[in-house]
């Protein structure tokens, strides 16, 4: 067991991938001499070569288009698009080619292929620099999203998506890089499509990811001392998400809660939602009740975008509605 | 053979009179309702497939575009499987999935036609940086149009080859229309000079005569081998038919791919019979197409259509199929 940062167990997860199998590649924008924009790709080239790990130029469309390529012709290539945001200019090469490749040409090629995005965050990057975009592309069949919320899952779903023979989106909330956390000597294999119940409860289910598992366990946290016990449920994969086991917490628990950075319209939240009101209507005994970002782009100054961001407060406050 | 041997004149012309009757089967088929969506055609453009595949290996690599039913074919694509695919058949390449404008085939290293313009180039340029990974020796090609040229990832697929000098052929098949418009109204520069501003350099050659294109091919094909990085080969050709068939072609006057001189087919068969091929070994060409396109449509009327469950299974290796 070991003390590492975020950061540090996805640079951790690629080294020991890169280690164990040669056919895995890293490019992107200032991922290798610079060690990429947050640092997790710091040591790599020296660690791999200049052949493995490269520099791109700014070309998000031929990044992710030859991440394509190369997936078709025997690598296993991991890319970095430096902002989530930036995935705008990559959306044919993700959209149309990578999420359809193994459909549309009859199972006759695997697109083993990873596309890392740091999203969302908080740090005043404004509104092109802080987006959580990451339910456009869990709306495309083809593709996979996971989004890891803590330290032993950054390695762990890092190496489940580069081992994965589908293309795989890795999001990274860019206020969790520098967060420490315990890596385990010997990682568990995690599954993709697998959620984690982050903290057990009996009153209320929260289903969460990525940045807001913290914030959902400090919701519960609060909510415990006024005797309101909610269980948090950390997705960890969007694409597929665990039905199973956030049906089984409803069961449990007959209240539902999501929250998540990203805009709550149209988001992960409205899926996860629709799918329980059909499958888990019976369960439920209040209404189901979303958080998320307000329908506005990311505000750039300090206290607009705290507002914009939802806290433990909202989220209890959810807590509290669904249970009135 | 090595990609590097000349292919015989008379193999080149079997293999447009493949594309040629294959296409024009298809033309028939789409008009008789038994192919459905849309279909483009290169008839007339021919050689540049036949030229360009021709130089290379089995191991080489071959992105494609929405016009790609000849470099699919002269890349090697069993014909049954082709017309199979294309009339929507379970047994086709592709189960059915992609039609027309997704033909691909991995045996043969055929990366797929593509129906989004300018798509494949960076497919390809990914491919090659795959072949300069592993060491492999193996060329990554793409055809694309001169319509491509306009598309934003042209420039950053040429810069990446480039500053890599990654093992990529450019085919720019130079057909003078962008659909339904004039090149001359689309591109402000010339295909050679767009790629030769990144370093790379650039052939342009007459697209319909295969000879030539064959020729050039070659020996791009040989030099990014030798000597790495990415070559250019602008071949210009005409379109004989339309953007897609039913197009009404109101903008253009119309081709008559028979009466023309460039036709790429009759061209190589003036010149082989001037250099004393006998006209029955001319002529086989033709038969033999006709033999083996008449054969594979059967083959494909006679295929079932495809299940919608095993497609749902297909979206993901390895997951079960979803609501």
């Amino acid at each position: 067991m070991s003390e590492v940062r975020f950061g540090q167990a996805i640079n951790r997860a690629l080294a020991d991938a890169m280690a164990a199998d040669e056919s895995v590649v890293l490019f992107g924008e200032d991922v290798a001499a610079p060690g990429g924009p947050f640092g997790v790709t710091r040591g790599l080239l020296d660690r791999f070569g200049a052949e493995r790990v490269r520099d791109t130029p700014i070309s998000e469309a031929a990044i992710v288009g030859a991440a394509v390529g190369a997936a078709m012709s025997g690598l296993k290539p991991v890319v970095e698009i430096m902002f989530m945001d930036f995935v705008t200019l990559s959306m044919d090469a993700l959209v149309n080619q990578a999420a359809k490749a193994r459909f549309m040409f009859g199972g006759q090629y695997a697109l083993p292929m990873v596309v890392r995005l740091p999203h969302g965050g908080g740090i005043n990057a404004g509104p092109q620099h802080s987006q959580c975009l990451e339910a456009w592309l869990a709306h495309v069949p083809g593709l996979k999203v996971v989004c890891p919320a803590t330290v032993a899952d950054a390695y762990a779903l890092t190496r489940a998506a580069i081992a994965d023979p589908d293309p795989v989106i890795v999001v990274e909330n860019k206020s969790l890089y520098a967060v420490k956390g315990e890596l385990p000597e010997s990682m568990p294999n995690v599954t993709i499509g697998k959620a984690d119940i982050a903290r057990p409860g009996r009153d209320a289910t929260i289903v969460t990811y990525g940045a807001m598992r913290d914030v959902s366990l400090a919701a519960a946290s609060a909510l415990a001392k006024d005797g309101i016990e909610a269980e948090v449920v950390d997705l960890r994969s969007l694409q597929p998400w665990d039905e199973t086991a956030v049906l089984a917490s409803l069961a449990r628990t007959h209240r539902l809660v999501i929250a998540h950075e990203a805009v709550e319209a149209f988001g992960i939240g409205a899926e996860i939602a629709a799918r329980m009101a059909d499958i888990g209507f019976d369960e439920l005994d209040g209404p189901i009740v979303r958080v998320g970002a307000p329908f506005m782009p990311v505000p750039f100054a300090k206290e607009l975008e705290a507002r914009y961001r939802p806290d433990a407060t909202r989220i209890a406050d959810a807590v509290r509605r669904t249970l009135a | 053979m090595t990609a590097a041997d000349s292919v015989a004149p008379l193999d080149l012309l079997r293999t447009m009179r493949l594309i040629r009757e294959a296409e024009l089967r298809l033309a028939q088929l789409f008009a008789d309702g038994e192919v459905p969506g849309f279909i483009h055609l290169s008839v007339g453009q021919e050689g540049v497939a036949a030229g360009v595949c021709a130089a290379l290996g089995p191991a080489d690599t071959l992105a494609s575009n929405h016009r790609g039913h000849g470099h699919a074919l002269a890349k090697g694509l069993d014909l049954e499987r082709f017309f199979l695919e294309i009339m929507g058949k379970a047994e086709g390449m592709c189960k059915g999935r992609g039609g027309s404008m997704h033909v691909a085939d991995a045996a043969v290293g055929m990366l797929g036609a593509n129906g989004i313009v300018g798509a494949g180039l960076p497919i390809a340029v990914g491919s090659a940086l795959a072949h300069q990974v592993k060491k492999s020796g193996a060329v990554a090609a793409v055809f694309f149009g001169d319509g491509a040229l306009a598309e934003g990832v042209m420039h950053e697929s040429f810069n990446l080859a480039s500053i890599w000098r990654l093992p990529v052929l450019f085919v720019c098949e130079n057909n003078g229309w962008s659909e339904f418009s004039p090149t001359a109204r689309q591109l402000a520069a010339t295909p050679t000079a767009l790629a030769e501003s990144h370093k790379i350099i650039a052939r342009s050659i007459d697209g319909n005569d295969v000879i030539a294109v064959h020729d050039a091919a070659r020996a791009l094909v040989s030099e990014i081998r030798s000597a790495g990085g990415p070559r250019f080969l602008e071949c210009r050709t005409t379109r004989v038919r339309g953007h897609f068939e039913g197009d009404p072609q109101k903008y253009r006057d119309a081709v008559d791919a028979a009466r023309s001189e460039d036709d790429p087919i009759g061209r190589l068969e003036r010149r082989l019979a001037a250099d004393g091929v006998p006209a029955a070994d001319i002529k086989s060409a033709e038969r033999d197409a006709i033999a083996r396109v008449d054969a594979a449509v059967a083959r494909a009327r006679a295929g079932a259509a495809p299940t919608f469950d095993a497609a749902l299974r297909d979206v993901y290796a390895n997951t079960e199929a979803r609501p």
